[in-house]
């Protein structure tokens, strides 16, 4: 699905990403933990495509594609999904003529015609239940007056509607009650499939007790330093992010 | 639903540049260059005008000469030579027309290009045309069945030989002669537009529109609309205008009255979209326009303006809430890309009691372009327990655009409240960011965020006009954001 192979991103001097490996199978889940100003939000942000990141080296492999030769729409439109960590707001852009329009463009990328309002509207009603968006939300200006756990589930319909083949969740648990967790949660397994990845970039273990991951990687300093299965997560909720930092220098 | 309309709109954008330059060989009646008393003589014999018409135009000419042109706006240009340019340009063709079937092929052609058809497509849309070319009016769509209700909709021509009781008592009443240079101008070499009556009481059932083109080379566009809304009616009015792309600035000054008796509303909606000059700032139309409405008692005047053409703007179309419980409101998508200069914005002048005003304005500037908000609000003393609110909106798209906001408010009595409210950003690339992530291409994400941005004017828009109006603010930015 994606092989990402030593990865160097800066942002103006500063160098973000420092050779970051990383291999995601279909099927899987993995989760990106690690300290703030560790590079998880880079990261997404350099998949994505965000131009304000110049990629200094590495190469990444997405479904056979080059992916950083690729600009950010032909990303998405081959099945690259970003969940914001700050969702954006679109003031007079319903959020459902916003679905539309990205819900065409990536059907004129695989050669289908745009989608017909009628089949378009039943699609909006069966996956804004997922995450449990009512009518209001759908037909308001994108993420315009949401709340926080409002733009975050916003953010998974949005995810659900466009079905990606790798969803990369950007910290989409952080501003969440506990009962918006367990129904972005709860969207996102619905959605687990052996075709579809994600790539789950979290601060706290809390998520994972959710979605629960094939494998947890620690980020340190733009570069991974120690991969593992769940019970990696529960040991960093415990002993904090310092005693791998220490074993990484040492 | 909403957004069905809405998308099909944003899917037919494509890269486009000004799609309506075109010029069209047709074999024009021409004045020479200048003016002077004997051209003014000479228009007046042409449209065999009765005396008191004649002598209205000799007057303002007198009253221009002594007049200068405004300096104030915040616009760079260089003044047009009026004695270069000619003064009137008619397509020729038969003398009197019976039906459209007498229309020159030629003519056809032409609005069907601009998307104008004067049979079919209209009726089913029930939109009635009057189509101004150069400086006359070609042809007006609908007439009888208008007449039918008691409305009258003809060229100005017309109505000066048919209706000279209603055009001697409005004309001039709202925007008189010496208001300023442009009007002062076009009272004086005014050569067509529309005119519009609807009696008292009566709904007009359908949208009244007119077309503006200008074809020929080297003459100025004067036209003059005159809106008379008798008590308790209503009308829709439409107002497009396209020019074909040339390297000379074209003057187009046209003046707009609008009389809304008793309990009548008026609702006047203009899509803009005249010749912008290239890209280096060459040519292009300078749309230097006087448009003003008087409210009666209880009355209401709706001004809708969606401006993307024309190398400069001028204009201010205004409302005079004279009655008591008038309503005046302006709306205003004001676009300027390269090397483009607007300096727009309204007038509201509140003399009634219980007088409301609303005013929206979006500015959206990309190249170098300048983009200035020009704004009176004005309570008189009379104006016991006036309204007003202002919203002035700038969006930038690039560094090396300006966006500029004039507002002046006077009030003159202590029991009005006035607010203003205004911004200036930048077009996010945030949101940009966002839009591409979903798939969305960066073309496609301009012109929904412009759209969106634009919304509560746009949404005032009659339908098939908004519709119209989505697309040209798409085009109006192709290429804007690198």
């Amino acid at each position: 699905m994606l092989t990402i192979n030593k990865l160097k991103a800066s942002i103006g001097d500063s160098e973000i990403l420092k050779g970051l490996d990383l291999t995601i199978r279909p099927g899987e889940v993995h989760a990106i933990m690690g300290p703030n100003g560790s590079g998880k939000s880079t990261l997404a942000s350099v998949l994505a495509g965000r131009e304000d990141y110049a990629v200094t080296g590495g190469k990444a492999d997405f479904l056979g594609l080059d992916l950083l030769e690729m600009d950010a729409t032909a990303r998405a439109r081959s099945g690259l999904f970003l969940a914001f960590q700050y969702p954006v707001e679109i003031p007079g852009v319903s959020n459902i003529n916003f679905m539309r329009a990205a819900l065409n463009g990536k059907r004129a990328h695989e050669g289908l015609e745009p989608i017909a309002g009628k089949a378009f509207l039943e699609l909006v009603k069966e996956k804004a239940s997922l995450v449990e968006l009512d009518g209001r939300l759908r037909n308001r200006s994108v993420n315009e007056g949401f709340s926080g756990g409002e733009k975050k589930r916003n953010e998974i319909f949005q995810m659900a509607m466009l079905e990606p083949k790798l969803a990369v969740l950007d910290e989409t648990d952080s501003g969440l009650d506990i009962d918006a967790l367990r129904i972005v949660a709860n969207g996102v397994n619905s959605m687990r499939s052996s075709e579809r990845s994600f790539l789950v970039i979290t601060h706290y273990q809390r998520l994972l007790d959710y979605i629960i991951p094939d494998f947890v990687h620690v980020l340190v300093d733009g570069c991974i330093v120690r991969t593992g299965g769940k019970e990696l997560a529960l040991e960093l909720e415990e002993r904090g992010y310092d005693w791998i930092k220490e074993t990484v220098t040492s | 639903m909403a957004y069905d309309g809405k998308d099909k709109v944003l899917e037919e954008v494509t890269a486009k540049a000004y799609e309506f330059g075109f010029t069209t060989d047709i074999e024009s009646d021409k004045a020479p260059a200048g003016l002077n008393e004997d051209i003014i003589r000479m228009i007046s014999a042409k449209k065999n005008e009765p005396d008191w018409m004649l002598k209205t135009r000799l007057d303002a000419f007198e009253v221009w000469k002594t007049m200068e042109e405004p300096e104030w706006p915040h616009l760079s240009y260089t003044q047009p030579d009026y004695q270069a340019m000619s003064y009137y340009a008619a397509p020729k063709q038969k003398q009197k027309l019976n039906s459209l079937d007498e229309v020159d092929p030629e003519l056809l052609r032409t609005m069907d290009k601009l998307g104008i058809s004067m049979e079919e497509q209209k009726r089913l849309s029930g939109v009635a045309v009057d189509f101004v070319m150069d400086s006359v009016s070609v042809a007006t769509s609908f007439k009888a069945k208008l007449g039918e209700l008691g409305i009258i909709f003809c060229s100005m021509s017309d109505a000066v030989q048919e209706h000279p009781e209603l055009i001697q008592k409005y004309m001039g009443s709202v925007v008189p002669t010496r208001d300023n240079f442009f009007s002062a101008l076009n009272a004086a070499v005014f050569t067509d537009g529309s005119f519009c009556y609807i009696p008292k009481g009566v709904k007009c059932p359908m949208e009244l529109s007119t077309y503006f083109r200008i074809n020929e080379s080297g003459t100025g566009q004067f036209e003059r609309t005159l809106v008379v809304a008798d008590a308790g009616s209503y009308v829709s009015y439409l107002e497009g205008c396209t020019a074909p792309q040339r390297d000379e600035n074209q003057l187009h000054a046209a003046v707009v009255e609008l009389v809304a008796l008793d309990n009548a509303e008026i609702k006047y909606s203009t899509v803009q979209n005249w010749y912008p000059g290239d890209a280096d700032g060459k040519g292009g139309i300078f749309n230097f326009v006087t448009k003003r409405g008087i409210c009666h008692t209880r009355a209401k005047i709706s001004w809708t303006q969606v401006e993307t053409g024309s190398a400069v703007t001028w204009k201010y179309p205004s409302c005079i809430l004279k009655g008591d419980y008038s309503v005046g409101e302006f709306y205003s998508v004001a676009v300027t890309n390269n090397a483009q200069q607007a300096d727009t914005g309204t007038k509201m002048i509140h003399i009634g009691r219980n007088t409301h005003s609303t005013i929206i304005s979006k500015g959206i500037s990309s190249g170098r372009s300048q983009n200035s908000y020009r704004g009176l609000v004005q309570i008189m003393p009379s104006a016991e327990n006036a309204r007003n609110f202002s919203q002035c909106d700038s969006l930038l798209m690039t560094d090396t655009s300006g966006a500029h906001t004039f507002p002046y408010i006077e009030v003159k009595n202590p029991s009005a409240k006035v607010e203003h409210e205004a911004t200036t950003s930048k077009i996010g690339e945030d949101q940009i960011f966002y839009c591409l992530q979903r798939g969305i291409d960066a073309e496609r994400a301009i012109s929904l965020i412009v759209n969106g941005y634009a919304k509560d004017v746009l949404n005032q828009l009659p339908m098939e006009f908004a519709v119209e109006a989505q697309k040209l603010l798409a085009i109006s930015l192709e290429g804007s954001v690198g």
